[in-house]
């Protein structure tokens, strides 16, 4: 087989294995990573076989980690990671150390050799990058506690990936073969580390922005898909090349560039190279499996999975309490973090060639961690169904969440954009609304100017009652999340039913919820913004301005009846679309009627003329 | 029982006395033929829904309009409610016969006191000098014009004054269409204005 043919081969297999898989599970609820590791390995050694050189494949998709991270370094302004050093540098060294401790002498405890015990913790205290921040994205929890938590501890792994490297080698050797590594070459490494990242950074500042700059004006669009292609390799290639993590590397690039005027241009750019690279890792870490190790001892494997994810849950769970991570999100938490990780992969394989533990434990300590990341979306899927609706609806203050009771006549739920502008009304006028998030960032960031602001989420039945939500007038739902505006109304509606509410529609189908709730106050969040770009258009084209307003507010009405009249059947999408051609046809036929009238009023002259002295001229 | 509907139409009913006084005592219980449509609360946006306010007018025999006098006229959104809901083909003109045979009703206040409303007062006319308008008005539309209902000082009317005011008003609300004087009034003579005389479009 020619070189071009396999190439067409594998991609074929890939392309098509991620084609059938991922919407497969996607459509049974399971989420697209579990679609991507089975379908590695349906198509790996241990499957169909399609494919067997799962490690080449393995490196070349790490490269979807390394993009991966520089994706979210792009998200993070220097000033924000500066603002993060306290559940980076804390909490992650809390979590690693404690974790890797506990396995090392829980390891001990079972008769295993110190060093091993050792090496194999700090491999198994490592937690998947790549599945923990894809989740993150899939559920767009970043900003949450515990998404913030998770991405913290998830970045000190990527850093304290450097000076365990450079450990591994000075542990005392179990066999014999020990390796020409010395304690020398262990801090010349820490040295280059460290003289690498200064000239990122300083280089970075520098040198980064004006060249993007050059290479924009060139308007090459596939010039600039190079370039910033070109930026995460060859940032990785320098961190590999000093035996650093590439995805930090990358990571850093990524902070580097967040203020820049092109970080949404490398966004867009890279979003979908990292989005197929990211899914060809994730498959080959379900090809890299390896059943043989499995099944030959699957008692051990088990406990060896069970274990070190119960030892690190054990941790992560007091660690979430003591960061004050709201109950609900816990579970998320501890499940993203106590799963193996992809660098544990590299610690095992360092360790092997080092000799501190010997191949049989290094490739049976890979197979669990495998285990690890395959069962991990899976064991979310069941916390999602099972266990976060009850935590959700109970669990205890937690710090800087609203505690005195409020009497306020507003409470406005939801602080994004949205209700800030509702609150800054009511402020002008006197009024100081009770303004609940769940964003403790945002709350911070609105306190300084003065909002009585809470964090909590609104959804959450003691919360609105300390509110004052019994005393209130009037609850504004400015909630961006759907399905917790719904749950919001449906909780006010039941116990606080003298509330008047006031919703923001994310769309129709969200509208159409809310009015089917008997919310009688309800505003699509982007209609009257478009309604008056629509005027702006018509004023452009030279219509009047008087009129454009008369068009666009009638248009507004028209839409509105439609949307009424529409709404018993939303449910129906058939009907739903053949009303809203009918209601299209309907509405151009008005407006069409509305100009023929006019025209033939303006040729009825003498009748216009009397109606220009009597009734005004129209 | 004739149907009345009564046209509110004040820009600050907030601040208002006289029309908010009048007004809740048109919708109350005792007067289930009247029907009060408050035009700013309806029309906050000035967007007047046409084919609403000319099918709340069908059957009604008696139409009020309910207004201040602001700059010697009615209030801007009542003003635009003629110049949208009286339409061409519709009010007037041909087969504008819509409101053929009702009455229309003007019940207002001024700030200034009677005395103002004198050739040696302020406003240096008698009232009655800026009533053509609205008298026109019925006159084009074919309704007969009753006589207004006016107070004046309505900024320093006493309690017991305005109580006798709104009194005044239901009373006649509630005797419509048997008031005494109304046999004196001959019906709205409606007059074809031949083609000829028309003015021309003064665009």
């Amino acid at each position: 087989m020619d070189h071009g043919t396999t190439w067409l081969t594998t991609s074929l297999i890939y392309l098509a294995a991620a084609v059938l898989a991922v919407p497969l599970a996607r459509a049974l609820g399971l989420g697209s990573i579990i679609g991507y590791l089975v379908a590695g390995i349906v198509i790996g050694p241990w499957g169909l076989a399609l494919v067997t050189d799962a490690q080449t494949i393995l490196t070349v998709a790490e490269f979807g980690v390394v993009l991966m991270l520089f994706l979210v370094g792009l998200e993070l302004e220097p000033s924000r990671l500066w603002a993060m050093r306290r559940p980076i540098f804390g909490w992650g060294s809390v979590q690693v150390i404690s974790s890797a401790l506990l396995m090392t002498a829980a390891g001990v405890a079972f008769g295993v050799a110190w060093p091993v015990a050792l090496a194999a913790s700090l491999g198994l205290a490592m937690s998947s990058t790549a599945i923990g921040l894809a989740v993150l994205a899939e559920r767009n929890v970043q900003p949450t506690a515990a998404g913030q938590g998770v991405l913290g501890v998830m970045l000190f792994q990527d850093v304290a990936a450097i000076p365990i490297l450079a450990l591994l080698p000075l542990l005392p050797v179990a066999a014999q073969q020990a390796t020409a590594a010395t304690a020398g070459s262990g801090w010349l490494t820490a040295a280059k580390a460290v003289a690498v990242i200064a000239a990122l950074l300083i280089g970075g500042r520098l040198a980064l922005r004006p060249s993007l700059r050059w290479i924009a004006r060139s308007r090459t669009p596939e010039i600039f898909t190079a370039a910033s292609l070109l930026l995460v390799v060859a940032t990785a290639a320098l961190m590999h090349a000093v035996g650093l993590s590439m995805a930090l590397g990358a990571f850093l690039a990524g902070v580097l560039l967040a203020e820049s005027e092109y970080r949404r241009e490398l966004e867009t750019d890279l979003e979908p190279f990292k989005g197929l690279l990211l899914g060809l890792f994730f498959i080959a870490v379900g090809m890299s499996i390896d059943f043989a190790v499995v099944l030959a001892q699957p008692g051990l494997v088990a406990l060896i999975v069970l274990g070190f994810v119960a030892v690190k849950a054990v941790v992560l769970v007091a660690m979430a309490r003591t960061m004050n991570v709201p109950l609900a999100e816990r579970p998320l938490f501890a499940i993203l973090l106590a799963q193996g990780g992809e660098f544990g992969f590299v610690v095992f394989q360092a360790s092997a060639q080092a000799g501190v533990i010997d191949a049989t434990a290094a490739s049976l300590l890979v197979a669990a961690v495998a285990i690890s990341m395959l069962v991990t979306p899976l064991a979310l899927v069941i916390v999602d169904r099972f266990v976060t609706p009850r935590l959700a609806s109970r669990g205890a203050p937690k710090l800087d969440e609203i505690d005195q009771p409020q009497r306020e006549a507003v409470i406005i739920a939801g602080f994004g954009r949205y209700g800030q502008i509702v609150g800054r009304l009511l402020l002008a006028n006197g009024m100081q609304p009770t303004v609940l998030d769940h964003d403790s960032e945002q709350i911070e960031a609105v306190r300084r100017f003065g909002w009585r602001a809470f964090y909590g989420d609104a959804t959450r039945l003691d919360l609105l009652r300390v509110a004052g939500a019994a005393e209130a007038r009037v609850l504004v739902v400015a909630i961006d999340d759907v399905a917790q505006s719904l749950a919001l109304v449906d909780l006010a509606r039941e116990h606080f039913p003298q509330l008047t509410l006031v919703a923001r529609a994310r769309n129709v189908q969200h509208w159409y919820q809310l009015n089917e709730r008997g919310v009688a106050h309800i505003e699509r969040e982007t209609f009257d913004a478009a309604l008056m770009s629509a005027r702006s258009v018509l004023e452009a084209l030279g219509f009047e301005r008087h009129q454009a307003r008369n068009l666009a507010l009638r248009f507004r009405r028209h839409n509105l009846e439609q949307l009424q009249e529409s709404a018993p059947h939303f449910r129906d999408e058939s009907r739903l679309i053949a009303m809203s051609k009918i209601g299209r046809q309907q509405m151009e036929q008005f407006m069409a009627d509305e100009r023929a009238r006019k025209d033939s009023r303006r040729q009825a002259s003498g009748w216009a003329g009397a109606a220009s002295d009597e009734a005004g001229d129209r | 029982m004739a149907r009345i509907v009564v046209l509110c139409a004040h820009p600050q009913l907030e601040h208002s006395r006289v029309t908010h006084a009048l007004a809740r005592a048109a919708a109350g219980r005792d007067l289930p033929q009247v029907e009060v449509r408050d035009l700013y609360a309806l029309y906050p946006d000035y967007l007047i829904d046409v084919a609403t306010e000319q099918s709340a007018l069908a059957d009604a025999q008696l139409v009020v309009w309910l207004h201040p006098v602001h700059w010697y006229g009615m209030t801007p959104l009542l003003k635009l409610w003629a110049d949208d809901v009286l339409a061409f083909g519709w009010a007037y003109g041909p087969g504008g016969t819509a409101l053929r045979g009702k009455d229309l009703w003007l019940v207002t206040s001024t700030g200034g006191s009677a005395e103002a409303y004198r050739p040696d007062g302020l406003n240096r006319y008698f009232f009655d000098a800026f009533l053509p308008p609205y008298e026109q008005t019925a006159q084009l539309v074919g309704m007969r014009f009753l006589p207004p209902l006016v107070l004046h000082g309505a900024h320093r009317v006493g309690d017991a004054a305005l109580n006798d005011h709104v009194q005044t008003f239901v009373s006649r609300l509630a005797s419509y269409p048997d008031w005494p004087e109304i046999e004196d009034i001959a019906p709205c003579d409606v007059r074809e204005v031949p083609a000829i005389d028309r003015p021309a479009e003064a665009d």
